[in-house]
């Protein structure tokens, strides 16, 4: 298993946009992706969960992955949140 | 009989035609007991595929008729059809339950809607929307139901409802929607933002209309204050059109404007920015076509909590500033706290001359640690944009050093740590207390800018408490004593080559810009809705001419004649 800890610098935290751009992203690895905030993990290719999780600006979350493309699945998470302008890490 | 209701202006504008009501089908939802799960399973399914389907030609035609931005949500809405937390249990219900589709997506959603609507954050709550919205889709699809589509209108109407779902809003037609009233919703439901990026009037929060108003009737939607008009007579009618007439007059000559630089009728050009207190102010001031800003009041970062900010805080606020701004100018002020504004962390003694006290600079000196970490920030988040740091209340020459002593200090440490600092921050001062405008000239070797204060300048120079209304005659923004001092500032600015702009009330002013204009200011500072005006206002002008006018001015005796000139010139 990976996993990653991310700021979320987006004034607006994790809104619907870069979370629908995330969920759509990681949906296509096998892994076992999950997000974790304030003690609470959800499944990260469930928009609902995630939106669920309410993130606010300035917030650390962990994403962790399990499976046989658990590298990949870290990497492309990371690069999504930079590339929606959400985290900066 | 005319019959007027109100609700919450969300989208600028006037409109009047006849009344379309949209209605809600009930979809009403039964318990019932299946014996085959898999043809249940299989009606579920298909449901399901055939809202995906037309979701995606809703975001297919919201990204090319509107835009790319608004069409994003429905691509959350998809992701929600498979999200597989939603998918799943509705499923299990299915198969474990043995209950119908319908009965199995309504509990399983209401536990989402339930959730989301208890969230602390006015964001997350409207995400219920979307989830009775995709719910919507599906159920019709499962109860054979169908769904009225504002796509279908072909008359000219302001449509009715009791809220307008996300995709009811891609569908109204601007051609055939004149304007919208819905009974409930804020100005940030998606409604309400759909309706200003297509321009159509809108009122939200009317609680009453689907009560009050018949299909038919004629309705006028004031989306400028948020009132409705139901079956206005005539002469009321013709008000409107009016009104009507003169908004699009208006919007239209402004737009021209927006994206131009501000310059006067003989080609000379001026900076117009704005006043903001927070990150969020930044839309407005693009919108508004705000070449820059003039004067960003930092204090509010500190107030409404119970400890200071951290500097990481501070430093995501001002580059959050810096990064919208886009490399526009930006002037910062350092906290301008103490006197009447108080911080309820921050215990300091009742003074019986608030203004004439330890407040703004005075305090941040006294304070050396919290001024510290302000600077730091600033510093820090400098890379991101044009930033310019002004200091408040200045009143001496060694203020002004000690100041820019530290400023330097924490520069220098930073930059031993490694970290990155913009090396073109310009440093100036707020001019407002009349000794440093009668010192400008030896300032001026010394600041990088001034920027006039008009709210105070006019208080200390006249010795008068604008928040007691016996001496409130003293307020004259005009009187020569003011607009002599503001001359003496200029003036000495630009002998050193340097700038001055001006963030009172003053700047915005109509009487007030002519003169400014004539004294040679460089940038007006002002709240960003009056940019605009004020943009159109200075390109009639000619500075030129203004210029030949100033000498004048500054020899009349009182505020009265001051602006009885001005109005004079303006009526020529």
């Amino acid at each position: 298993m990976v996993e990653k800890q991310f700021t979320i610098t987006d004034e607006a935290g994790m809104h619907a946009r870069p979370a629908s751009a995330l969920v759509g992203a990681v949906s296509k690895f096998k892994s076992d992706i999950t997000i974790e905030h304030k003690g609470k993990k959800v499944n990260l290719k469930s928009i609902l969960g995630v939106m669920s999780l309410g993130v606010p600006s300035g917030s650390v979350v962990t994403i962790a992955a399990d499976g046989e493309d658990e590298n990949e699945a870290i990497e492309k998470a990371a690069d999504v949140m930079k590339a929606e302008g959400i985290s900066n890490q | 009989m005319t019959q007027t209701m109100s609700g919450i202006a969300a989208s600028n504008g006037i409109a009047i035609a006849k009344a379309f009501r949209l209605e809600n089908p009930e979809l009403n939802v039964d318990k019932r007991t299946i014996s085959d799960t898999d043809s249940e399973l299989e009606r579920l399914t298909s449901a399901l595929e055939q809202s995906i389907t037309e979701l995606e030609a809703i975001q297919k035609k919201t990204a090319e008729q509107i835009s790319e931005k608004e069409a994003a949500i429905f691509g959350a809405h998809l992701l929600v059809l498979s999200d597989p937390e939603l998918v799943g249990p509705i499923t299990e219900r299915i198969t474990a339950d043995k209950v119908n589709a319908e009965f199995a997506l309504q509990e399983t959603t209401d536990m989402f809607i339930s959730m989301f609507e208890a969230m602390d954050n006015d964001y997350m709550k409207e995400r219920a929307a979307d989830i009775r919205d995709v719910r919507k889709r599906v159920l019709a699809h499962l109860l054979g139901v169908t769904i009225q589509s504002p796509s279908m209108i072909s008359d000219e109407v302001i449509i009715i409802a009791e809220d307008l779902t996300p995709s009811d809003t891609v569908q109204l037609n601007a051609e055939f929607v004149k304007g919208f009233i819905t009974d409930i919703g804020g100005r940030t439901s998606h409604s309400a933002i759909l309706a200003r990026t297509l321009e159509i009037p809108a009122v939200v929060g009317a609680k009453t209309a689907m009560a009050d108003i018949k299909n038919g009737m004629t309705v006028i939607v004031d989306g400028l204050d948020g009132t409705i008009l139901i079956d206005p007579e005539d002469s009321v009618i013709e008000e409107y059109k009016n009104k009507q007439t003169a908004y699009d007059q208006q919007k239209a000559e402004w737009a021209v404007l927006k994206n131009e630089a501000t310059v006067t009728a003989d080609g000379q050009a001026v900076e117009l920015g704005a006043n903001i207190g927070t990150p969020k102010d930044i839309a407005g001031v693009v919108d508004n076509g705000g070449e820059a800003i003039g004067l960003y009041r930092t204090e509010f970062l500190y107030m409404g909590r119970d400890q200071f900010p951290t500097e990481d805080e501070q430093v995501e606020a001002y580059a959050a500033v810096l990064k919208g701004m886009q490399g526009k100018p930006t002037v910062v002020r350092t906290l301008d706290i103490g006197g009447d504004k108080e911080l309820s962390y921050l215990d300091l003694p009742k003074e019986l001359n608030p203004f004439l006290g330890l407040r703004a600079i005075r305090l941040c000196l006294e304070m050396p640690d919290m001024f510290r970490t302000q600077l730091r920030a600033l510093l820090r988040a400098s890379v991101h944009g044009n930033l310019k740091i002004m200091f408040p209340m200045i009143a001496t020459v060694d203020e002004f050093r000690a100041a820019k002593a530290l400023l330097l200090e924490e520069k220098a440490k930073l930059q031993s740590e490694g970290v990155e600092v913009s090396e073109s921050i310009e440093v100036g001062i707020m001019v407002e207390i009349p000794s440093t405008a009668v010192m400008a000239d030896t300032f001026a070797k010394e600041v990088d800018f001034f920027s006039i204060g008009t709210n105070d300048l006019i208080q200390y120079t006249m010795a008068a408490d604008r928040m007691n209304e016996s001496v409130s005659y003293l307020y004259q923004p005009f009187n020569p004593a003011i607009l002599r001092l503001v001359k003496m500032v200029i003036d000495a600015s630009h002998r050193e080559g340097k700038w001055t702009g001006m963030c009172g009330e003053m700047a915005g002013d109509e009487i007030a810009i002519p003169i400014l204009l004539g004294l040679g200011l460089d940038e007006f500072s002002m709240s960003a809705s009056s940019i605009l005006k004020a943009r159109s206002q200075i390109s009639k002008l000619s500075k030129a001419e203004m210029a030949q006018h100033t000498d004048q001015i500054l020899a009349l005796s009182t505020s009265q004649e001051v602006e009885d000139y001005v109005k004079k010139l303006s009526a020529k």
